[in-house]
């Protein structure tokens, strides 16, 4: 079974706020499924499936009574947690669910507050005892990372600065974006060393705020007033250092996640229109386009250089709304946005400035976790029908 | 170099405490598997290569080079060198490179294990050889 054109995105919709200290999570969370309902022209009553992950309070049936979502209907639930790119594995199993008949309108909701205030720590596992000691952070760990890849393949940090300047360059007509400055190599090169040797620009914003999504049957997207996207691929991965046998810090789940996704939709790399690719530092990036196949491993340094991932400049327009490092991180999750920037650009609706000519085909790809230490990938190839 | 930093104790468990108790002898343990016979850190009863239930403990050189790092240039308690470190004995760990200029700290650079102390088992890092 496939789940290729089951399920097409009906409805979106992105929180406009990036600092909320007078809602609550909750709040938002209900929020951004009321535009996202509203986007595709439905409403409330015809939920059939709930999808949240760890950022929803309390997780699904405390969400599912706040929400009021109708309990007579409500039929399919998941609360798939794998950090940012939780949303993008919902995006999957709903369509999975769809294609298998358990639910036919599946709401999925993101949002929390983390430039309120500090988000709460993860429940740790096994490792607990043998790695917490050693403080490892979002910007430490991906740090690692970017560490090795320069050693291993000469990546620079001007090459990883590149990716920041594109998104940089999408971001100024972006009227939500956090950061709307457009920026240089040397600019960031030039801000603080934050966790060698990714530089505070290396880094994705920090914002409260939230998305959400609709995910429906051909037949009832069919029936709606919005372009019509469908998925035609996804895939999900997970890696770890399983032991520590092999170590390998310079690829990531991406390798399994993407060629799944790409087989499924039976497209290539070099079809795709547009990229939505987690941005949570410069480094997600770089190793990301890697690993989904845009270039060969070690390749990406220079791939990314010259203002290739510039729309309307290079060959790969990537994250037109500025992405995590210029516009939007809401609950330091980034999955979410991938994919509401890439049906944006399938309906034809990203800013004239960004908006790709013809853009038919998308990815949305992200990774969760810590790239450095254990992570997910989830990969989604979007068309538009 | 900062004051000496304060380390929660191990909450240990019956699949790891044999660890614990090594250390606080001063004794760097890792596990292998006879089935297979690969080692693995951190410890397991069951084999996460094969799967295999026969693991033994073994006492490690603690010997190790610098897999790769990142230097945390600012935090509540100071900077500090996050790395992973591959054994002599094969597996590569996550710990922190300590007790050095931390500026100099290199891929590739021999280290070995060090103990610092908690208000229980004493806890492993890795110090420039």
């Amino acid at each position: 079974m496939t789940i290729k054109g089951k399920a097409y995105i009906a409805g979106i919709y992105e929180h406009p706020t990036r600092h909320a200290p007078d809602k609550s999570t909750a709040q938002l969370h209900a929020e951004v499924a009321k535009g996202a309902i509203e986007d595709a022209g439905l409403t409330k009553d015809d939920v059939d499936g709930y999808f949240c992950a760890g950022d929803a309070p309390g997780g699904l049936w405390p969400m599912v009574d706040y929400l009021g979502l109708n309990t007579k209907k409500l039929r399919h639930v998941d609360s798939t947690e794998t950090g940012g790119c939780s949303y993008l594995i919902h995006l999957g199993h709903a369509a999975e669910a769809i294609a298998a008949g358990k639910c036919s309108v599946a709401l999925v909701t993101l949002a929390g507050k983390p430039r309120t205030g500090p988000m709460p720590a993860r429940a740790s596992g096994a490792e607990a005892d043998f790695e917490l000691a050693y403080g490892a952070t979002t910007h430490n760990a991906y740090g690692m990372c970017a560490m090795r890849h320069m050693h291993d393949y000469g990546t620079t940090s001007e090459q990883l600065a590149w990716i920041k300047v594109a998104a940089s360059h999408h971001a100024q007509y972006n009227p939500h974006a956090m950061l709307k400055e457009v920026v240089t190599v040397e600019d960031v090169l030039n801000s603080p060393m934050i966790s060698d040797p990714l530089h505070r620009m290396d880094c994705c914003v920090v914002t409260d705020g939230g998305g959400a999504m609709i995910v429906t049957t051909p037949e009832i997207a069919k029936s709606l007033k919005k372009p019509l996207v469908r998925l035609i691929g996804h895939g999900e991965a997970m890696k770890g250092p399983r032991g520590g046998k092999d170590l390998d810090l310079t690829y990531s789940a991406g390798v399994w996640s993407g060629p799944r996704a790409f087989e499924e939709a039976g497209v290539t790399p070099k079809d795709i229109k547009y990229a939505s690719i987690y941005d949570s530092f410069t480094i997600t990036v770089l190793m990301q386009l890697e690993d989904l196949g845009f270039c060969k491993k070690g390749e990406g340094g220079k791939f990314v250089a010259d203002g290739n991932l510039i729309s309307g400049v290079g060959k790969l327009p990537f994250n037109t709304d500025g992405g995590g490092l210029c516009s939007n991180h809401p609950v330091n999750r980034g999955g979410m946005t991938k994919i509401l920037e890439a049906v944006r650009q399938l309906r034809g609706e990203a800013h004239p400035k960004v908006q790709v000519k013809n853009c038919d085909l998308a990815i949305a790809h992200g990774t969760g976790g810590l790239l450095g230490v254990r992570h997910a990938a989830s990969t989604c190839i979007l068309e538009r029908a | 170099m900062s004051e000496a930093k304060k380390y929660n104790a191990p909450v240990t468990n019956p699949e790891t405490a044999p660890f614990w108790e090594a250390a606080k002898a001063g004794k760097f343990m890792i596990k292998r598997c006879t089935t297979c016979g690969e080692a693995h850190y951190f410890p397991r009863a069951i084999c996460p290569f094969c799967f295999s239930d026969k693991t033994v403990w073994e006492e490690s050189s603690g010997e190790a080079v610098v897999y790769t790092y990142s230097l945390m240039r600012k935090s509540p308690t100071g900077p500090y060198a996050i790395a992973y470190v591959t054994l002599k004995e094969g597996p590569s760990l996550q710990t922190n490179i300590v007790d050095c200029d931390l500026e100099k700290v290199k891929i590739g650079q021999k280290v070995k294990v060090v103990w610092k102390p908690t208000d229980g088992a004493p806890l492993p890092f890795f110090t420039p050889a």
